[in-house]
């Protein structure tokens, strides 16, 4: 009992924690100027949640491709890397799995299978683009990838209008059925809330993660070029090498949502006026989970609540939902200036101590 | 076709679309040159489009033609008010100046949209202004054949634009203040050891930072667009930020790299014009910017004229 | 006379920080126009000291009075105002300024709106005649000798007023002609009514330029006498607090067949000119080989070539006889050559990885860690666990950050790793920089037991006497090229420091 009383007052646990009550007290400072009143707002956004069957399964699926960004920034992150272009990563994942999905037809085992691994390389060549760039030419990739996000936009805008959207539509053919990795039982389960098998891959990818990182010769040499690329050189690590390779499995996580957002929810991918988010939304996750997996994880389950319950509080409390991109914009600016919330930690720290004594 | 048109046509709306990037850029090498990264341009781009917008709609009704210079100081204000917070990050707090800056375009982009929506009624963009500002033609000059269009009928932002790069260079390079902010970007330990306070330097450089680069994004609200929606700066901050950098942090560089990416953004507006989408696709004129920004930055090698200090938070007790 | 007044006294100034006690309860009185050494080692509390005189720090306990007024410091322009000037060891200069900009920073002679430069270009021209110092007031610091930037330190102060000079190990980066120079200037200063405090860890320099001297040990004054009534060996005892030894005990080298050979090396250095110029060497098994030269004369290029972290433009490296020029750095550590980098913490180790994982940064991918791709953690630390033990690396676990060990504790868990690997050439790269007494005594031993095994050593550092101690032959390198190797038993720092001013050794042919 002691040891979880210990984890939960550990300062890891504890900043991301009091990093989200700030985020969220900024929500309500930007709501109560705004003329709106905040505890009905977040309650409202509660009662969306877990308001009923078909909601509470939504959640879920809006969960899913948190958790994919959120490791596609952790795992850069871990290798040094800011990976701030989840977001075209998720994009391109989006483009590859529609094509092939659109344009086989093949035995399910094989082509949702294809179709996800389309995306997995797909998001990682992208990744790839930035991880080599700042190898080989010493470029920004926080920069790059920002701007490849914006390209990739468009890049798939233009693949959908030109090969896969029929005159005068605005969205690509369905999907065939055999690419399909809606969980049909499940959903029905849920009022037939979109669940798909997805959401089971991203769980094995947080595995696959913290099995890479920790538990291989590639993951130590990931870590300690992420932590020291001097002294990684020096022991031999091709250090460039292992910039692309973060970057690519970065992309890969990344592209694997996209697929599965895809095969799993929409069927068919529409043309797109602006980006859908959930890879800036991977960063605030990546953070806030201290870009460890099960923190990902943790943080995605947040997150997700967070922005599926946003459309209960434009319902409930007429607050609109951009309010809740305040609350995540704040929640990341709490734990990048962590010395701010240590000034809150602290009595707590110091109430554990003489406690224990 | 007039080619001679074309052209005036081309450098005419070059200068309109390097004004933001000019406005920002200038704000980003106050900023980086006192050591601070400052990816939060965009952000700060947002705001002033923004508060350039609403307050231009505010008094556009009583002030007239006088509401869009209203906007526009208060969006210089609103935007060094905007970086306060980036400033307590990196400074005091010694936060990743990286990712506070992120953190700061997100909180932009979702502020802005959330107040629009709450001014006006929960629509997503402001409604168009009748008040922006209209270009101001130089007497005589105006009138030359092609050159006149071409440069000598800009908008008044431009202009200061244009002046900004000059006070800059004058500030930075001439003054005891620019000899203490690039002290304190280079070397602020040594800053420090001759008793210039670093951190005051720093809020002050990341303020004036906010301050110019919304006034860039107000550039766009107030003379391009006439209104403020989400994708009014869209990814700007970020290639002034390149230009910047491909300026190798010079006033007068960074001019020229803006100049070279607002050529970018003319020829998408060009082409739409002369119909030659139909030859290429809108998508990949789209693209262009973005892309062009990716290859100058491949093709610029090396960092080495970055300030010393870039990035590194200051720490007056380490040993 | 009139009697001498103090014009620096610190009361019982004590100074913590998270951890430690820097300086404890120290006294310390400096009286006019004397040059007043601070003698301690490594970590002992003088920079602290002089951190707080200077107003960098602000001590919890104690009483600081400048000409006889009690005073409070609270920042450097406070010790400005009140006279005292700070030469820094690590120099306090914005490179990509020049010698004037640097030097009037925060007191800028303006001109209207504009800093008026000329009147300060003349300013600092005028100062430097009148001390002899010889500097171009245009220059931009990277441009400048090492020894050419200490004086615009030098200058810095001065042209503020100063009357206080706290010189913080000025010699550790100047050649011994420089250092000549140095004493000269500092005796002008002293002429022209200025006192100066010297913090130093060298005794010849105290016995040599000083009147009167503070020791310091473990953040206590253990003693202060006039030069006249001490002698070295006296200084060391106190210094160190046990008897010491300075001469390295060793047996006669027995060199036998050549381990690396060096064959005409030319490279590239940092700033896109030849840092090495057709430099040739050989160390053989069985011998210490040192490399004498003042810092920035190609020492660190010619061990990024050697061990495959900067390429060669021309000449060859073998290693057993083996061509391993320009091979990747895994190749080379491979074929039996180790290295204690120079900079520990930015090469040596990675700083938030356990001591266990710190252990096996070259040889992780061995079988003996490494299964099919998946790393046998038991295995790294076991093996860990046995360097740690052997070494006597002082940690809580095998499991704690290398950060927050001790860099002497860190220094000696890379020879441990370094040695383990069994080399048949060991580079070891200013070994002992920073460290205390024992632990340069321990580093000392071990290199000597690679020689006594066999084994080939090329040690380089920036301290001669380690160098004349260690070694059984040395090469002096200038420019780039190597100018002359000596028996290291007959040299003298003489010989040496004519060397590596560009002089030629024994010929005495002047090179310059």
């Amino acid at each position: 009992m002691n040891k979880v009383i210990a984890v939960f007052t550990k300062e890891s646990f504890l900043v991301p924690l009091v990093a989200i009550i700030l985020g969220l007290l900024t929500g309500a400072v930007a709501m109560l100027a705004g003329g709106f009143n905040p505890v009905k707002a977040y309650v409202a956004l509660l009662e969306k949640v877990f308001g009923s069957a078909y909601n509470f399964g939504e959640t879920i699926r809006q969960i899913t491709p948190l958790i994919f960004t959120g490791l596609a920034v952790a795992f850069a992150f871990r290798t040094g890397l800011f990976n701030i272009g989840a977001e075209g990563q998720f994009i391109v994942g989006m483009v590859a799995s529609t094509a092939v999905g659109v344009s086989f037809d093949l035995p399910a085992y094989i082509h949702a299978p294809l179709a996800i691994i389309a995306g997995a390389v797909a998001g990682g060549l992208w990744g790839s683009i930035a991880g080599y760039l700042k190898a080989a030419r010493g470029v920004n990739e926080v920069i790059t990838s920002i701007m490849l996000n914006w390209v990739a936009l468009y890049f798939a805008n233009w693949v959908m209008n030109a090969f896969f959207i029929p005159a005068g539509q605005q969205r690509s053919e369905m999907i065939q059925d055999s690419a399909v990795i809606t969980i049909s039982w499940l959903s029905a389960m849920f009022d037939s809330a979109r669940l798909h098998w997805g959401t089971l891959i991203a769980i094995l990818a947080a595995i696959f993660f913290y099995v890479i990182l920790w538990k291989t010769k590639s993951g130590y040499e990931l870590r300690a070029v992420g932590l020291n690329p001097h002294a990684s050189e020096y022991a031999g690590m091709n250090v460039n090498r292992n910039v692309v390779k973060a970057m690519f499995i970065g992309g890969m996580f990344a592209g694997i949502g996209g697929a599965c957002e895809i095969l799993g929810v929409f069927h068919y991918q529409a043309i797109m006026t602006s980006q859908p988010g959930y890879g800036f939304d991977g960063i605030a996750v990546a953070l806030i989970g201290g870009n460890t997996p099960l923190g990902v994880v943790l943080a995605a389950i947040l997150f997700g609540i967070l922005t599926f319950g946003s459309a209960g509080m434009k319902f409930g409390a007429g607050v609109p939902v951009e309010l809740i991109r305040v609350v995540i914009a704040s929640v990341i600016f709490f734990v990048a200036a962590h010395g701010i919330v240590k000034i809150f930690v602290k009595p707590i720290l110091k109430k554990k101590k003489e406690g224990g004594n | 076709m007039d080619w001679g048109l074309i052209l005036s046509n081309l450098v005419h709306d070059t200068i309109v679309f390097s004004t933001a990037l000019i406005f920002a850029s200038l704000g980003g090498l106050y900023s980086e040159r006192s050591g601070v990264v400052n990816i939060a341009l965009e952000g700060m781009m947002i705001i002033g489009a923004f508060t350039g917008a609403v307050m231009t709609y505010a008094f556009q009704d009583s002030l007239g033609s006088l509401a869009p210079w209203v906007g526009f100081i208060a969006a210089g204000i609103g935007g060094a008010i905007f970086a306060l917070p980036h400033a307590v990050a990196s400074v005091s707090f010694k936060a990743d100046q990286t990712v506070s800056g992120v953190a700061l375009n997100f909180l932009a982009a979702g502020l802005s949209v959330y107040l629009t929506k709450i001014i006006f009624n929960g629509a997503g963009q402001t409604t168009t202004l009748s008040q922006v500002f209209s270009k101001w033609s130089i007497p005589g000059l105006h009138d030359i054949p092609y050159l006149g269009h071409a440069i000598f009928e800009a908008y008044p932002t431009s202009y200061i634009a244009f002046i900004l790069v000059f006070l800059t260079w004058f500030l930075v390079f001439k003054t005891p203040f620019g000899l203490r902010l690039r002290a304190v970007g280079e070397h602020p330990r040594a800053a420090d050891t001759v008793g210039i306070n670093v951190k005051k330097m720093r809020y002050t450089a990341v303020m004036i930072s906010g301050a110019l680069a919304a006034l860039g994004g107000a550039t766009i609200s107030l003379t391009t667009t006439s209104n403020f929606s989400h994708n009014t700066v869209s990814g700007q901050g970020f290639i002034a930020i390149a230009a910047l950098i491909f300026g190798k942090w010079h006033p007068a560089g960074a001019m020229g790299a803006a100049l070279f990416f607002g050529v970018a953004q003319a020829i998408k507006s060009l082409v739409q014009i002369f119909g030659l989408t139909q030859y290429v696709p809108t998508e990949f004129i789209f693209m262009l910017p973005y892309v062009l920004t990716i290859l100058v930055m491949a093709g610029f090698v090396g960092r080495s004229s970055a300030p010393a200090a870039l990035g590194k938070p200051y720490d007056t007790g380490s040993r | 006379m009139n009697p001498v007044k103090n014009v620096v006294e610190m009361r019982g100034i004590t100074k913590r920080f998270p951890g430690i006690i820097a300086n404890d309860n120290i006294t310390l009185s400096v009286k006019h126009g004397e040059i007043h050494a601070l003698l301690g080692e490594n970590g002992a509390g003088k920079s602290t000291l002089m951190n707080v005189l200077f107003g960098l720090y602000q001590p919890e306990e104690g009483e600081i009075l400048i000409n006889e007024k009690s005073v409070k410091i609270t920042s450097p322009n406070v010790a400005n105002e009140l006279g005292i000037g700070m030469v820094h060891q690590h120099f306090m200069l914005v490179e990509t300024f020049t010698v004037t900009e640097n030097i009037v920073l925060g007191n800028e002679p303006k001109n209207g709106l504009q800093i008026d430069i000329r009147h300060a270009e003349k300013e600092v021209e005028k100062l430097s005649d009148r001390y002899g110092l010889k500097v171009d007031p245009r220059a931009k610091i990277q441009d400048i000798s090492v020894g050419m930037q200490q004086r615009v330190e030098i200058l810095k102060t001065l042209y503020r007023g100063a009357d206080i000079l706290i010189f913080d190990e000025p010699t550790a980066v100047l050649t011994p002609q420089e250092i000549h120079e140095l004493i000269e200037i500092m005796h002008n200063l002293v002429k022209e009514g200025k006192t100066i405090i010297l913090i130093t860890h060298k005794l010849k320099e105290i016995m040599a330029v000083c009147d009167a001297v503070t020791i310091i040990r473990r953040g206590r004054v253990i003693d202060s006498v006039l030069i006249k009534d001490t002698n070295p060996d006296d200084l060391a005892a106190k210094m160190v607090g046990r008897e010491v030894n300075f001469r390295v005990d060793k047996i006669e080298a027995s060199p036998k067949q050549t381990i690396l050979a060096v064959e005409n090396v030319t490279a590239m250095g940092n700033r896109g000119v030849n840092a090495l110029n057709n430099l040739s060497l050989e160390v053989r098994a069985g011998e210490i080989l040192g490399i004498a030269g003042v810092d920035g004369n190609g020492q660190s290029e010619l061990i990024e070539v050697l061990t495959g972290l900067r390429k060669a433009t021309s000449g060859r490296v073998l290693l057993n006889g083996k061509e391993i020029t320009n091979q990747p750095p895994r190749n080379i550590s491979e074929s039996g050559l180790s290295h204690i980098p120079e900079d520990r913490h930015k090469r040596g180790l990675i700083l938030d990885f356990t001591m266990s994982e710190n252990m096996v940064l070259e040889t992780y991918f061995h079988p003996t860690f490494n299964k099919n791709g998946f790393l046998d953690y038991g295995a790294i630390d076991k093996h860990a666990a046995k360097l740690i033990e052997e070494f006597d690396v002082r940690t809580p676990s095998i499991y704690t950050p290398a950060r927050a060990l001790s860099g002497g504790n860190q220094q000696k868990a890379i020879i441990a790793r370094e040695v383990d690997n069994n080399p048949d050439i060991l580079i070891a790269a200013q070994p002992t920089r920073g460290l205390d007494v024992g632990a340069i005594e321990f580093i000392h031993r071990r290199l000597i037991e690679q020689r006594d095994n066999g084994k080939a050593v090329l040690l380089l550092s920036l301290e001669l006497d380690e160098v004349i101690n260690v070694s059984d032959r040395i090469a002096v390198i200038y420019e780039g090229q190597i100018v002359g190797i000596v028996d290291a038993k007959s040299t003298t720092e003489q010989e040496l420091g004519l060397m590596m001013s560009g002089g030629k050794g024994l010929d005495g042919g002047e090179k310059r």
